[in-house]
């Protein structure tokens, strides 16, 4: 486990900074350039840098492969879900304005709602499709490991 | 009509192109899955081209009212698009790990082999 | 929780039907997948789809009663809004999605248990609901972009449902179709982008009141040739319909039941749509050729879509090659460019779709029961599975376009308004490549009846009720329409009028 070092050490300081700045695209996109694609993708290319430099076990152990295939749902049922609010309280369907008593309120929040469903939906899609892409050519290599028994330089995956 | 003020379109002309081409030309999946990438790349600039004002500057509301803003509605539109095509990718890869797991061979020509002679 | 004073009631509930079509099929495949692995998802699914004709059917009896319905998504106002608009075509179009697919998905319960892995069936059916949510949407929207995003959410979703069939070759089929369906959804975008530069705006109806200005622009012929393309791409006009025999014969044989019957003919319609709504009559047949192209083309793809069907050897390919002669009766009326031409064109798009799905369906069940399609296979089958390939008989008649059928009201239709255009012609050629349609139904029956079974073969039973019923549902509908003719002739006819008299 000693290899890379350095990479490791500059990783564990960035991931950090990287899921900060996706948080920032996500909740400052109501005022300036930004929102939950954007966001989604930054947050997930902090979760695919991880799983790429620890490898895929530790990086499914930080976030199980059940929670992010319970996530892609329910960020499309969040946006959906606001959608069918605002039906409720007598709108068209996303009508942001009827979600609060004032207009202004409604849109502010029906759009961090909505971009927060775009948001986990966008970063749990990517780092699910990375996973399951990685999960496939991982067995590969196991396969080739165990033909290949014993060539000791396991770094690259594990 | 000045072609030098409209290179945009002929780098657009010239990706489209290449992008067509290399689906097209190469029998290799992967390689007709990057020219299919190139090509709708080549649309995404088409629009973003079209959004971009002189002096425009991003769409944020602002207090002064003689700013000029860039038309924001194409970069929207494109950000749907770029994740049609991430998602389009995505569906395309998965289908050639899968056709390579089931043929041994992502090569078009082979693939064709395999299957005239399994009929 | 007490409901506000603005709660929505059930007699409001009606005016955001336009938005339910498509949010309830949209709401409901997420759900699907976290319930993975239950009987309960087909159910649901089953549910959902019968609410969703319910509310198709409402719409088109509003339209019916109050003219045209519009929409504005998130309470923003057409044109800055996406709208949703239903008139009297779209309306049409909106019950057949939705009828094709409540009678394919009793039968696609069934058959897809044997076609498809059973760790895949939960996704299967998430994605199926999105195929649906993506056609109801591409027909309801009244915004051309939104056109574009719906058509590849139903497109994806398809590329994904035929890949879940367990032959490999539906992989190579489903990458084909893949390749080919985005080049025809990048070209409509990019004709969508030309639009937009001309004129500023995306809203169809707001399009066509911009376009006139500025019919001399040449970004106008591009984004028409373009668009043109696009949309024969996805519906399989004649030189572009390469994708479609292997996508329709490796994909699971409901998919191909319920896409044959409403996928091309969505695109068709988006067609239509841009012809008449968005570029107008006058432009698209009168400054373009458009007529002469499609006309030739249309008659090339009915003899030439036959004559391969004749000698095609997997009856599944064989149902699809027949659909691209099929598909050529429907853009030969449109070519007419005349009312009755357009009527007649619709009126076979609906009477298609009601044949091909009884068809594919009839060959569901014998893949069902045998595994395979291929003709030689089906010798004797006749005796063995008597309901089954009476349905094909039935279905068989019906594109070949005997009288009491629908396929006879719409060919009938088809002729006349050719004599109308003056063109006598057309009648021929219909007539004639009715008789190459003749040949391989003929091959069909004539292996299935009056062959012996293969030596080697197992007997086989007859398929599961569950099968049957949906396929005569689809018979039934076939002659039902076909003796009570002028049914759907005046709805379409009204269609038609509707798309023809301007806005």
């Amino acid at each position: 486990m000693t290899h890379h070092f350095i990479l490791r050490v500059i990783t564990k300081l960035l991931i950090p900074l990287i899921l900060l700045f996706a948080l920032y695209v996500q909740f400052h996109g109501d005022f300036g350039p930004g929102g939950g694609f954007q966001a989604g993708v930054i947050f997930a290319a902090g979760l695919v840098l991880y799983a790429l430099v620890f490898g895929l076990d530790t990086a499914s152990q930080v976030i199980k492969e059940w929670v992010l295939l319970l996530l892609v749902p329910l960020g499309v049922l969040i946006y959906a879900g606001v959608g069918l609010a605002s039906l409720y309280f007598g709108g068209n369907y996303l009508d942001y304005n009827v979600l609060a008593h004032d207009p202004v309120h409604g849109q502010h929040l029906g759009i961090l709602l909505v971009e927060l469903g775009v948001g986990v939906t966008v970063a749990a899609v990517l780092t699910t499709i990375f996973f399951s892409f990685a999960g496939r050519g991982q067995r590969d290599v196991n396969e080739v490991l165990k033909k290949s028994s014993g060539d000791g330089d396991a770094g690259q995956t594990s | 009509m000045n072609w030098i003020e409209h290179y945009n379109y002929w780098m657009v002309i010239l990706l489209m192109m290449l992008g067509f081409y290399t689906i097209i030309a190469r029998g290799n999946l992967v390689k007709k899955i990057i020219g299919l990438n190139i090509f709708q790349t080549s649309v995404f600039i088409l629009f973003i081209s079209m959004g971009k004002i002189p002096g425009g500057v991003a769409p944020i509301l602002r207090d002064d009212p003689t700013t000029v803003y860039s038309n924001p509605l194409p970069h929207v539109l494109i950000l749907t698009a770029i994740v049609v095509g991430v998602a389009t990718t995505a569906l395309a890869l998965a289908l050639v790990v899968r056709i390579n797991e089931a043929y041994g061979t992502i090569e078009e020509d082979d693939i064709h082999d395999l299957d005239t002679g399994s009929l | 929780m007490s409901a506000p004073s603005t709660a929505i009631t059930l007699a409001n509930l009606a005016t955001h039907y336009p938005a339910l079509q498509i949010v309830l099929p949209l709401v409901t495949a997420p759900l699907v997948v976290l319930l993975r692995g239950t009987r309960l998802v087909w159910l649901i699914a089953f549910a959902v789809t019968l609410a969703c004709l319910g509310i198709a059917v409402d719409l088109y009896a509003q339209v019916l009663q109050q003219g045209e319905i519009s929409y504005a998504m998130g309470g923003w106002a057409p044109p800055v809004g996406i709208e949703y608009r239903v008139d009297r075509f779209n309306g049409l179009m909106l019950i057949l999605i939705c009828a094709i697919a409540a009678v394919v998905l009793p039968f696609a319960r069934t058959s897809v248990e044997k076609e498809v892995a059973d760790n895949r069936l939960s996704l299967f059916w998430a994605a199926w609901l999105l195929c649906f949510t993506g056609l109801l949407g591409i027909v309801i929207t009244g915004d051309a972009f939104n056109v574009f995003v719906f058509l590849e959410v139903s497109s994806l979703s398809t590329y994904a449902l035929i890949a879940c069939a367990r032959d490999r070759r539906a992989l190579t089929s489903a990458f084909q179709y893949l390749i080919m369906g985005t080049i025809g959804a990048t070209f409509i975008l990019i004709g969508i982008g030309l639009l937009y530069m001309l004129t500023g705006t995306l809203n169809m109806a707001d399009l066509a009141e911009r376009l006139p200005a500025v019919t001399q622009a040449r970004t106008l012929n591009a984004a028409f040739g373009f668009i043109v393309v696009g949309c024969s791409l996805k519906l399989a006009l004649f030189p572009l319909h390469l994708w479609m025999p292997n996508a329709y014969a490796f994909a699971p044989s409901a998919v191909t039941a319920f896409i044959a019957a409403t996928a091309t003919k969505v695109s068709i319609y988006v067609m239509l749509r841009f012809f008449y709504t968005v570029f107008g009559a006058e432009f698209s047949f009168g400054s373009m050729p458009l007529g002469e192209v499609l006309m030739t083309l249309s008659i090339i793809a009915m003899f030439s879509g036959s004559l391969v069907a004749i000698y095609e050897r997997n009856v599944k390919r064989m149902l699809a090659y027949s659909s691209v002669a099929q598909i050529g009766y429907i853009t030969l009326g449109i070519s007419l460019a005349t009312t009755s031409g357009l009527a007649a064109g619709m009126l076979h798009l609906i009477n298609h779709a009601m044949i091909k799905a009884g068809l594919f369906m009839a060959m569901g069940a014998v893949v069902y029961r045998l595994g395979s399609c291929r003709l030689d296979q089906l010798s004797g089958l006749g005796k063995q599975m008597p309901w089954t390939m009476a349905a094909f008989v039935a279905g068989g008649l019906s594109l070949i376009g005997v009288p009491l059928t629908t396929g006879f009201v719409s060919k009938w239709h088809l002729a006349s308004a050719g004599f109308g255009a003056g063109l006598p012609l057309v009648p021929v050629a219909i007539l004639a490549s009715s008789l190459l349609a003749v040949i391989y139904v003929w091959k069909v029956i004539e292996t299935a009846y009056l062959r012996a079974p293969l030596e080697n073969a197992t007997p086989v039973k007859e398929a599961p009720i569950s099968l049957l019923i949906p396929m005569w549902i689809m018979v039934a509908a076939n002659f039902g329409f076909g003796i009570q003719g002028t049914v759907i002739w005046q709805a379409v006819q009204q269609a038609a009028v509707q798309l023809t008299g301007g806005v």
